[in-house]
């Protein structure tokens, strides 16, 4: 018992003070403005005439602890060992000599991390871990992330868009990355229904559990060779691997099936337009490693659209809602199918119900 | 050292100005057997379109039910150096900040008992521990401690919260969103560790509208900055952005979703009593306006992604309240705790608070939590006749017949 109650437990996180720099303990609270002074770079004013310069780098958000050190590293050369991350895996320093910022700057594309993501660009991808860590991945992640951001990367690394766009990556339904509501999601699919273990069901999941798993009440108990099991209604199947997640012997992962669709007209932000869920675009596109051609294809396609079309700060969503959904799939080019009228819960709410339409 | 294993589909990925998630597992490699036989898997899933990743498995460190993800190859005779490979989730501290030493550390105590591959961050906002074996976790875990950090949330429990970077570095932010979200934290360490919902619970503080955690999309209880008052103003400074070319009538006015400004090319008029606090205006000028002084946040309540009923957006529950005031945030925990005595009383197996509040209704919700219904909690009135009035009065009735 002795050993036990030495055991530390539920000591919960370090508390963040210990980690604040010292500019920040002294203006906490007293910020002034902002300004952006250049792509990645951005200078806050605190009413007591300090000035906090904070370099944005892009992160791999898979990083290895030798990266990290490196990093550490670059933290004590610039900015007395301080920085953060952000809510998009962003690496930002925080300095406060404002000649240290191109010195920084060139030290941390050398490292293979450039510097960019802030005002009125793409930031960083906020994403999931797909092949390299999860069992119900329809997709890769860091793949796809990969080779979209290496395409969008100019965006990135200049303000050169109307308004941010944010770009979401989820690997399946269970949208770990909560991808709903970005300007443009990526999202792994299946298409094929769970195929049911029978010998193992009983052993490994809970029956009734499996049966109240389904929101489309597709799965019933059922008697298979004498042994205790499940039935799946395969017409009422939508896919989404609810089974599977409270049951290993129902998987739907399928190599020649899953794939991706594309999502788009999202937004978290309250400025302007109340936030708004992202809407189908594309239904699916093949698994196609490691570069998925035809994700990176459609998503810069989606964005030269709206970056030549957009008004000042209108959000991809809010620039698709002015011109009309109709319209914007004419631009696309991407032909409309059954596929993109909802038929789920609510789905009447997203029916044209007015004679405004665009001609 | 050994030799990495060959692979040409996951080589293209070194290739380009992104940074490269490939390099980093290759890094990591050349130190781990593990992440040799990472890079092996994930090859053979970039060449047959699959992943190899078992189903779960239910793993853990002593006394806690979540913060580690069993995580198991398919092919262990072909990778048996990731036969198993769990996930630690770590509370990060309150808006990511850290300092090169305490990164330095974590790094040493993770190269000496995992894989030495993180995620800076996940995606709710601990920081990842990818990969280590089931007698690493113990060890592990006690390395965590020793360095004054803990594991976060996972399964049916409160998910570790997370928070913008706040007053720390942002003259938007209405409240303490570190402070506020340290404390929840600390405050509720039992429910973080030891699952006891229907299903997860996140937190998220967002310290203004513009919301950078995505609280509205994402949390159970979404807490975003706001104010009551004017919107600050200075107008010396509106005429600058004019000058320095701004169109304030096309870019700032008429962007306007209360309508309630306008701009007669040298005075901006803002009729604050319209305001729907955007921060449109304030996004763009920066210099020349800000949020009120009288600042606090509106609670939401109940988003999360589509599994299983489908997507919600947190929806207005406490239209103001102070979060920097003691007082009022053992109110609100006080609210907490109802929310989850009801949901826990009533919810079903894995129904997220806002999919409970569709089924049993809003109004229902409510009179559980002894809450009153107020406008600001609805986008209009309801449009369907079908009301469920109460029948109280008729079953008093009944009872006194009965008696």
């Amino acid at each position: 018992m002795a050993e036990a109650a030495e055991r530390v437990t539920d000591i919960g996180p370090p508390n963040y003070q210990q980690f604040l720099p010292p500019i920040i303990k002294a203006n906490y609270g007293k910020w002034k403005y902002h300004e952006i002074l250049k792509p990645g770079v951005m200078m806050h004013v605190a009413e007591s005439g300090d000035r906090l310069y904070t370099v944005r780098a892009a992160g791999a958000r898979l990083m290895s602890v030798w990266k990290i050190r490196q990093i550490a590293d670059l933290a004590d050369k610039y900015c007395g060992g301080h920085l953060r991350f952000t809510s998009r895996h962003n690496i930002e320093f925080l300095l406060t000599d404002e000649s240290l910022i191109d010195p920084l700057i060139d030290d941390l594309k050398a490292l293979g991390h450039p510097v960019g993501g802030i005002g009125n660009s793409i930031s960083s991808i906020v994403h999931t871990q797909g092949w390299i860590h999860c069992h119900s991945a329809a997709t890769d992640a860091s793949g796809i992330v990969k080779a979209v951001m290496d395409e969008v990367f100019p965006h990135f690394a200049n303000r050169d868009l109307p308004a941010k766009l944010r770009i979401a990556l989820a690997c399946c339904l269970n949208m770990c990355g909560a991808v709903h509501c970005s300007d443009i999601a990526i999202l792994g699919v299946h298409r094929k229904p769970p195929r049911t273990d029978h010998e193992t069901l009983n052993k490994l999941c809970e029956i009734p559990n499996v049966v109240a798993a389904c929101p489309t009440a597709a799965i019933r108990p059922a008697q298979v060779d004498g042994k205790e099991s499940v039935q799946v209604i395969e017409e009422q199947c939508m896919f989404c691997a609810n089974c599977y997640t409270v049951c290993p012997a129902m998987p739907l992962n399928d190599p020649e099936n899953d794939g991706v669709s594309i999502w788009v007209g999202g937004k978290v932000s309250n400025a302007r337009h109340e936030p708004m869920f992202s809407k189908l675009l594309v239904p699916y596109i093949p698994n196609n490693p490691p570069r998925w051609p035809e994700v990176t294809g459609t998503i810069t396609k989606i964005i030269d659209l709206w970056a030549r079309n957009a008004r000042n700060y209108e959000r991809l969503g809010e620039w698709i809602e002015r011109i009309t959904w109709p319209k914007f799939f004419e631009l696309t080019g991407i032909p409309f199918q059954k596929e993109h009228i909802d038929d789920f819960k609510h789905a009447g709410l997203t029916f044209k119900r007015s004679t405004h339409l665009v001609h | 050292m050994a030799e990495l294993p060959e692979t040409p589909l996951l080589d293209e990925l070194e290739k380009g100005p992104w940074p490269s998630f490939v390099k980093e597992i290759k890094v990591a490699a050349r130190h781990k057997e593990a992440c040799r036989d990472l890079l092996g898997q994930l090859e053979r899933s970039y060449r047959e379109k699959i992943g190899h990743w078992k189903h779960g498995g239910i793993v853990g460190v002593l006394g806690y039910g979540g913060g580690v993800i069993g995580r198991y190859s398919d092919l262990p005779e072909d990778f048996p150096a990731i036969s198993h490979f769990h996930t630690l989730r770590v509370n990060q501290p309150s808006g990511w900040f850290y300092t090169s030493e305490v990164l330095r550390k974590l790094c040493d105590m993770w190269e000496e008992h995992g894989s030495g591959l993180t995620n800076m961050h996940g995606s709710t906002g601990d920081i990842i521990l990818l990969g280590t074996s089931t007698p690493e976790l113990e060890p592990t875990f006690k390395g965590l401690t020793d360095l004054g950090f803990d594991l976060g949330g996972s399964g049916s429990d409160v998910r570790t919260p997370s928070c913008c970077v706040g007053p720390a570095r942002c003259e938007w932010a209405c409240y303490d969103t570190l402070k506020l979200t340290y404390d929840l934290t600390m405050s509720y360490q039992d429910e973080l560790h030891r699952p006891m919902f229907p299903y997860k619970w996140k937190f998220k503080m967002a310290g203004c509208p513009n919301d950078c955690v995505a609280s509205i999309a994402r949390a159970d209880m979404s807490i975003i900055g706001t104010w009551k008052d004017d919107i600050q103003q200075n107008d010396e400074e509106v005429k600058k952005y004019a000058e320095a070319g701004l169109d304030i009538q096309r870019d700032v006015v008429e962007n306007c979703p209360g309508r309630c400004m306008s701009w007669d090319g040298e005075k901006l008029t803002i009729d604050n009593r319209f305001c729907r606090r955007c921060m449109h205006c304030i996004n763009v000028m920066p210099k020349a306006l800000a949020p009120g002084k009288e600042r606090g946040a509106t609670i939401l309540i109940g988003s999360k992604a589509p599994i299983v009923e489908g997507a919600l957006l947190s929806s207005v529950f406490i239209p103001f309240m102070n979060p920097d005031d003691p007082e009022e945030v053992a109110e609100l925990k006080e609210i907490v705790e109802e929310i989850w005595d009801v949901w826990s009383e009533e919810g079903k197996n894995r129904e997220r608070v806002g999919e409970f509040i569709q089924r049993v209704g809003m109004g229902n919700f409510l009179e559980a939590i002894g809450m009153e219904p107020v406008p600001e909690m609805v986008a209009h009135p309801r449009e369907n006749p079908y009301v469920f009035y109460a029948l109280d009065e008729e079953e008093e009735e009944d009872e006194d017949e009965d008696e």
